[in-house]
């Protein structure tokens, strides 16, 4: 198993507060804990759900959902960005 | 001074330029944007906005942006000021400056730190307007004012991009 500590921003910080910890088995995609947090039920499925316009961040760098996780990473899940 | 600030202070536009080009006598040409609150977004009356950002990941991808930008269009100096917190109709939000040798890359470089800022930096914008508090849509125009530099934003889109 391995643990990442989760951050959320914007209108998913306000559903889903602002960070906690998640493990899951070694080897596990963004998409993977994408999908761990679906299956909690809401308010998870809703804000996380496929089709949702979610984007991730690993260790503070834009990622596909693709990408792998290791101990110790920070994963972020935040909605299109509005700067400038 | 640093090349990227975020911040909740104003900025001085003026004083800003000043030091960007301070000493650098190679330069001829400066552009500066400054991104202001409007009063009104999407048909609605907004009274007053609130920025949030990504600690830590701004800085980052920010300082990442002034890289390519440096790299791609031979900037001698570059500058990005974004503010966070509450904000009012009229403020400023955001200044990106730079300084080159010619007036293209001056105005290219400017152009180019602006579009990408939009769509790649985590900044997010909530307004407060007569029918409540509303955080703002990506849209997908800034997304295609990446592609015109050859870079695929995928930030607007409905899905997140093929993986």
């Amino acid at each position: 198993m391995i643990t990442i500590q989760l951050k959320f921003f914007a209108s998913l910080r306000e559903a889903l507060g602002a960070e906690q910890a998640l493990s899951l088995p070694a080897g596990s995609s963004i998409s993977a804990a994408r999908a761990a947090l679906v299956a909690r039920g809401e308010p998870f499925a809703g804000k996380l759900a496929q089709g949702r316009a979610v984007r991730a961040a690993l260790n503070q760098q834009l990622a596909e959902e693709s990408a792998l996780l290791s101990d110790g990473d920070e994963l972020a899940f935040f909605p299109p960005v509005t700067g400038g | 001074m640093p090349r990227v600030s975020i911040q909740t202070e104003d900025f001085d536009l003026s004083a800003e330029v000043a030091a960007l080009r301070a000493g650098l006598a190679g330069v001829g040409a400066v552009v500066s944007f400054v991104g202001t609150v409007r009063d009104r977004n999407d048909g609605a009356a907004v009274s007053a906005m609130t920025l949030e950002h990504y600690p830590g990941m701004t800085e980052k991808a920010i300082e990442a942006m002034v890289d390519q930008a440096v790299a791609r269009f031979g900037l001698l100096a570059a500058r990005v000021v974004h503010r966070v917190g509450p904000l009012l109709p009229l403020d400023q939000i955001v200044l990106v400056a730079v300084a080159a040798a010619h007036r293209g890359d001056a105005f290219q470089g400017c152009e180019f730190l602006m579009d990408y800022l939009k769509t790649q930096a985590p900044f997010w914008k909530k307004e407060d307007t007569p029918q409540g508090s509303r955080w703002v849509d990506a849209r997908v125009a800034d997304d295609a004012a990446l592609a015109r530099w050859g870079i695929a934003a995928g930030n607007a889109a409905g899905e997140a991009p093929a993986s």
